[in-house]
Order: C-alpha cells, then structure tokens, then sequence
C-alpha cells in the first residue's frame, strides 16, 4: 500500500531529520510511529503527503511513487491520503459541515466549492460521518464552539471524507484529557478496520501505543532503531528509543491502565472491535 | 540587572553603564537635533506677525460666535455629498486592496515579483495624502465628486492593503496545511483556510478606513473635489468666519457619528 | 426555541438527504433582503448625485496618462532648489512639531486615562483629544496661517496640534489597558504620584510610546506636504504649484521624494521598535 525507500530529509538548516528511511505499510494495518521529540515523526509523515519536500528517496502508494508528482497530479495523490492533526486544525469560524465537506475539495470544482454547493452523495457521506462520530446534531454549530474532543471529531471525519486509502495521524490525543485520548484512539482504530486503510499514527504515549496498534516503529534521530510488534516493546528497546530512564513504570501503568478499561462495562463493549 | 562592586560595598544600576551611556547620547542628539530643527523654522518666521497673535486669535474666534446657524439646511446637501465621497471611495479602495493584499503578503504571494509589485502600490498609495490626490485628480477628471471619491480609493488602497496582507500574514497555519492536505487547488486552500481567518480582520479595517475617510473627505473640498468643503472654502475666501464655524459644528457632529458607527460594527464583527 | 431546535431537526434531516447549505450570516429574512435593498437603492442615489461629465473625464485622460508617464522621467533639476528648500522646511517642522507634540500629549494622555485621573480632568482632556482629531490637518493650518500669519510656524502649531490628539488618545488607551497588579502594588508601597507613573504606569506604555512616536513622525512628514497649500510652509507648496502648472515631471520628483523618505522612515522605525522592544 504505502512504501517509502531511502526517504530523506535534510533542511535548509542542514539538520538531517530523516535519514535513509525505508517502510512499507500494506493496507488496514494501524502504525504507531513513536520516538523522542526531535526524532522526525512529524517531518516522515510530512513527507508522505508532501506539506515537507522530501530531500531524496521515494514514497509510493499502490505502486506509484508521488515524491516527484507537482500541480493536480500531487492533489489528486493528496486527495489519497487522509491527515489527522495534532491541534485539530479545523478552520474554527467555519460551521463543522463545511469543515468536513472540505475533505472532499480534490474531488469538486472551485466555483461549486465556493458556493458550498456539494454534490448530494458527498452531503449525505459528510451526514453518515458525523453520525458515526456522534456529532450529527452539531453540524451547523461553528467549530470554535466545540470541545477539543469533539474538534478531534471532526478532524477525522474530514480526514475520512476524503476516501483515502492513507491515513496519517499526527500525535492525535497530545491536547486531550487521558479518558478522551483513548476514545479518539479507539474511535481512529476502530475506523480504519472498518474501512481497510493502511494508517500510520505518531504518538508519545508508548502505553496508549501499545494498547491499539497492531506494529510499532521507534525512531530515533531520525533513523529506525526499531520495527515489530507492540509487545516486543521491553524497557531495553524503549532505552534505545528515548535514552535512559526507568521504564519499569510505563510498563506497569499501560497494563493497569488496560486492567481498568476491562473492569469498565460501558467501554469493553465499545472494545469490541480492538485487536 | 547590574550589580557591581564599588570599594566592596554593592551598587546598583538599572543599567549596564555602556547602555546608560548610549541612551544619554540618544537624548542628547535628539535635543541638539531639536534646536536646530527650530532655528531654521525660527529663521523663517516672521515674528513681527506673532506680536498681535492674540488679537488676531481673538478676532477670529470673536467672528466665529456664534455659528451662523440660518445656512445649515443648504449645507445637508454637501454634507451628503461627503458621506457619498468617503463611502464610495472606500469602497473602490477596498475592492482594489483585497486581491493586491493576497500578492503582498509573503504567506500567499504568487510570485516574489509580483509580491514587490503590491508592496510598491502598498507603500506609494500611503505615502501620498489623499488631498494631494484630489489635487492631480481635479486637473485629470475636472472638479467633482468623482475626483474626490477616486482621490479617498487611491489613498484608502494602501491603508487597507498593508493592514490586510499583514492579517494575512499572522494567520493560523494549521487550518492552511490541513486543507492542502486534503488535496485542494490554490483557490480553494485562500476560501476554505486563509479567507475565514481574516475576513473578522477585514471588516474591522474597512470599517476603520471609513471612519477616516469621512474626516478627509470633509477637506477635499478645499482642491475643488466636492463636498462641504467647497463651502468651507468659499467661506473662508470671504472672511464669513461665522459660516465656517457654521460647517465646523457640521464635521463635527458628523465625525462623532462616524466614530461611534464604526466602533459599533467593529465590536460587532469581532 | 422549539422553532430554532424545530428547523435544526429539519436541516439536520435534509442534510440526511444530502441537502445542505450555511446558514446565512443574517439569520433574520427580512433584514437580510431590507439591508441587500437599502444597498441598492444607496447605489442608485449616489450614481444620480455623482453626474459624471464624461467629455471632460475623456478629456482629462491625456493628462492622467501624462502623469503617469512623468513617473518615469521624474524631474528633480529643474526646480532641484525648491525642492529642496521645501523639504528642508518639511523635514524640521515635522521634526520640531512631532517633539512639541509629544511632550504635550504625554500629561494629556495621562489626563484622559480614566483609570488615573479623577473625573473633570478627565473629561477635559477627552475635550481637547476630540477636537484635534475632528479637524483635519489642512483645516487647522487655515487658522494657524489666519492668526500667525504664513510660513513654518504655523505648520509647526498645526502638526504639534493633531500630534496632541493622536498621541494622547492612544497613550490614554495604552495606560487604561495596562495591568493593574503592578499599579496597585507600586502604590502599595507608599509610592507618591510621580514615582506610581514612573514605576507602575511608564515600564507597560514605553515601548509602545517609542513605537507611536515614530509612527507619528512618518505621519506629520507625509501632512507637512499638503499644509503648503494653504500657506504653511513645507514641500507641499512646490507640489502644489508644480501641479497647477501641469509641471507633472516635477510633481513626480517630489511625491517620490516622499515616497522614498516615508519608506526609510519604515525600516528605520522598525529596526528602532526591534532595539526598545
């Protein structure tokens, strides 16, 4: 599905932030990207829908490489790949329907865009989306009203309207409270099973990491210092990955955590999808 | 900051000495620059003229109490004329300000050449006082409200293109890589990301540039580019100083409407 | 309420449908179309109040073109002397008057602080802000030249005079947004009224002061060039009778002098902004 070779990226700085990255990522598989500050997360998936230049190597989904591809070529691999943001990045004094028509830009004319006049079909997506997020009756409400978690939301059912076959997810829960953290997790996870997308999630918190995701890649200085799956993750690895600290305590605390989840009826049902 | 030992007992300065020093000079040249700014404007007075001053001032005011009130109705008419002049030169300004505002501002800005372009515009429209327009434009066109309302657009491009690219320039920059991400056209990522961002920015400043614009516009009349100025002028020519107090009273009222107007909107739209 | 939850139902139902559009800005029909006609009808009145001659239009286009031409061969020879006598005198009296002014402004502003001055002060202050900055420039110079007769010093009075108005008003703004833990604390100290200014009041207004006092004087250079006109002094005389005489290379000489002066006075101002912010 995505395939990236020897993608690197130096900026004009001279920083390298990726060096000589190479990873393939096949359809409905959840990725967490996890890694120091500084590591080059952000700039890999970045570099995927190109909003960073990379400075070499090749990014190819289905088999065909968009490093190179400029104009509407680049916009019509953009419209391929979903992007979910950090500080959910909603335009706040737009209504949440025309936040999440906006997924569906790559697929209308500038005038029909202009005039907010969609066609049916991607209304009634946009409609279907929001339910699915539970924020249907909310969609003449402008988007600075909302609560961060709901924000999140509709981040994602931007991203979704777009049809991708890609989903980027950059650092999704760094500005929720930990109970909305794991719901909008869940939420992205249970979305992409639902509609087989290859997605890659950069993430801090190692323990809600290894909660969701089917495989883990650690980065470190912008170079891949680990690749397997979220069990493998033992305290030696997470000393490469971020240097030396006790991490006897993570450990403890995500299984706790999950403890916690487990004893919560309500939650464990809506686990129902988690792998 | 700077604690220094002076025969072991501590003093304090607010300031290391170097920077004292510089600030001294600072005030010292800005003085010096003071005076002889004043001599040569000292120079070219003719003093003798100031020693009845007093009288004169008197005189004038004397002359001016009361406002001859009976000429207020033939005023309403100029007075309309004024407002026409400010809104629709604001008008005209601001619709040639929005699109030059996107090319100046380094965020949105096409081309590097066509960005130094806007700003040349930018900075030769607010460079030049809009009475100084009115002047060339009623040698070009004739005198007339057309002349005056183009005189205010001219003027009001710079003011308003320079505060817009600059709202430009300080928007959010995640809404704008969120939609691009999407895959959306040039077009689309302005109306979508850049557009909702300033336009709370772009009312305020149109509205702002308005309320100048009632207060330059009341002059303009002075150059033969219409409105209540012309009578203010032809009131001054014949010395019926209680006339012009007459249309002063007028600007006035009319001014503090605007102003009150104007704060009302941009309390509104923000 | 019912009815706005009612015709949320209904959007959210249509949207269901695949039929949705934004709300309108102005929720209210009625209002919406009554402002939409009232811009009409403005427009049709200012069109019949306009009564544009278009022969003498027409006929003045030649000159426009001219003008704009004469941007390209700008003459600053011919009447290089004038020029520079009027700028000369432009320059010092923009000098002199924004000083005068701003030495002025500073007790007005604080007068008309409402959170420091006690009410008739107050109320005075807001007085003379008002009335500076009602009258144009060129308005105020036709009473200067009237009372002290013409040439610099009444271009003086009348820059020193709207820079009064300017600068109090929004140093008057600047000092009743500051924050008022440090006033109080500084005054808690026992502090008398000067040393409250000097310590609580001057450190969260300077900078931005320093700032206006530039912004001012780039102001009160590009005024200085119309209140020529009326006898003033300055550079705007030699503009003025440059123009009447259809002199358009020297008028271009002089409006790109200003241009190029109000641009250094920018980046000047904005490196001065950089080294007291």
């Amino acid at each position: 599905m995505l395939k990236l070779t020897g993608l690197t990226k130096r900026y004009a700085t001279g920083d390298l932030a990726l060096n000589d990255i190479s990873l393939s990522v096949p359809a409905g598989q959840v990725l967490a990207l996890i890694g120091p500050s500084g590591a080059g997360k952000s700039t890999l998936i970045r570099c995927v829908n190109r909003l960073v230049e990379p400075t070499a190597g090749a990014v190819e989904l289905d088999g065909r490489d968009i490093s190179k591809v400029r104009g509407g070529a680049l916009r019509q691999a953009r419209r391929q790949i979903g992007m979910i943001f950090q500080n959910y990045a909603l335009v706040e004094r737009l209504s949440v329907m025309e936040n999440v028509l906006s997924g569906r830009l790559a697929y209308v004319g500038f005038w029909r865009s202009y005039f907010r006049k969609f066609p049916a079909n991607d209304v009634k997506q946009a409609y279907r989306l929001l339910a699915r997020v539970g924020l249907e009756s909310m969609l003449d409400k402008r988007s600075d009203a909302l609560s961060g978690g709901q924000k999140q939301r509709v981040g994602i059912a931007r991203a979704l309207m777009q049809n991708p076959k890609l989903l980027l997810v950059d650092e999704p829960t760094a500005s929720l409270d930990p109970k909305t953290s794991r719901q909008i997790m869940r939420l992205i996870c249970e979305l992409c099973q639902e509609q087989n997308l290859a997605t890659i999630i950069n993430i801090h918190d190692v323990a809600l990491a290894q909660q969701f995701v089917h495989r883990v890649v650690g980065l470190r200085a912008g170079e891949i210092v680990y690749d397997g799956s979220p069990d493998g993750l033992t305290p030696d690895i997470l000393t490469t990955i971020y240097g030396e600290e006790d991490w006897s305590l993570t450990h403890q605390d995500s299984g706790k955590q999950s403890d916690n989840d487990q004893n919560d009826d309500v939650e464990a049902a809506i686990m129902g999808g988690h792998p | 900051m700077p604690l220094m030992m002076n025969n072991k007992t501590p003093v304090w300065r607010r300031r290391e000495p170097l920077a004292q020093r510089l600030i001294w000079l600072a005030y010292f040249l800005t003085v010096l620059l003071f005076l002889l700014c004043w001599k040569i404007v000292s120079d070219n007075t003719i003093w003798e003229f100031l020693a009845d001053a007093h009288i004169q001032a008197a005189s004038l005011i004397g002359r001016m109490i009361p406002p001859q009130w009976s000429i207020s109705g033939s005023l309403l008419l100029p007075l309309w004329d004024t407002i026409n002049i400010a809104t629709v030169g604001t008008a005209l300004g601001v619709l040639i300000a929005f699109p030059l505002a996107f090319l100046a501002a380094r965020n949105t800005s096409p081309h590097p050449a066509l960005r130094a372009f806007a700003l040349a515009v930018i900075v030769s429209s607010r460079s030049i006082n809009a009475l100084i327009w009115a002047i060339l434009l009623v040698t070009i066109v004739g005198p007339g409200l057309l002349a005056g309302m183009i005189a205010i657009a001219l003027r009001s491009i710079g003011f308003v293109g320079k505060l817009l690219y600059e709202a430009i320039e300080e928007i959010q920059v995640t809404p704008v890589e969120a939609v691009t991400a999407t895959g959306a056209g040039r077009m689309q990522i302005l109306n979508y990301a850049v557009l909702p961002q300033i336009m709370p920015a772009f009312a305020g400043i149109t509205v702002y540039r308005w309320d100048i614009n009632i207060r330059e516009s009341t002059v303009l009349g002075l150059v033969g580019a219409g409105g209540i100025g012309l009578q203010m002028n032809a009131a001054i020519n014949n010395l019926a100083w209680a006339q012009v107090s007459m249309v002063f009273v007028l600007i006035f009222a009319t001014v503090i409407l605007s102003e009150w107007v104007s704060a009302k909107v941009r309390h509104a739209v923000i | 309420m019912t009815d706005n939850s009612l015709a949320g139902a209904q959007r959210i139902a249509a949207a269901q449908n695949g039929q949705w559009q934004p709300l309108p800005h102005i929720s209210s029909a009625a209002l919406r179309w009554g402002l939409n006609a009232a811009a009409l009808i403005y427009l049709v009145l200012v069109y019949f109040s306009v009564d544009i001659n278009w022969a003498r239009v027409a006929q003045g286009l030649d000159r426009g073109v001219a003008f704009m031409a004469s941007f390209f061969s700008p003459d600053f020879i011919t009447r290089g002397g004038e020029i520079a006598i009027g700028l000369r005198e432009s320059l010092t009296m923009t000098f002199v008057a924004t000083v005068l002014g701003i030495a002025l402004a500073i007790p007005v502003g604080l007068g008309a602080a409402r959170n420091i001055a006690p009410a008739p002060v107050y109320y005075f202050c807001r007085a003379i802000i008002a009335l500076s900055r009602t009258f144009q420039e060129i308005i105020i110079a036709i009473l200067f030249v009237a009372m002290f007769g013409f040439g610099p010093l009444a271009g003086v009075m009348t820059l020193a005079f709207a820079t009064i108005g300017f600068m109090a008003k929004l140093l008057a703004e600047d000092i009743e947004d500051a924050q008022r833990d440090p006033m109080e604390a500084v005054r808690a100290t026992g502090a008398s009224w000067l040393q409250w200014i000097n310590y609580a009041v001057q450190p969260q207004v300077m900078p931005r002061l320093i700032g206006l006092s530039l912004y001012r004087l780039d102001i009160n250079f590009r005024e200085s060039a119309i209140i020529g006109i009326v006898g003033a002094g300055g550079i705007g005389a030699t503009l003025n009778t440059s123009i009447n005489r259809y002199d358009y290379d020297t008028s271009a000489a002089v409006l790109l002098v200003i241009i190029g002066i109000v641009l250094c006075s920018e980046y000047l101002s904005g490196y001065v902004r950089k080294w007291t912010a």
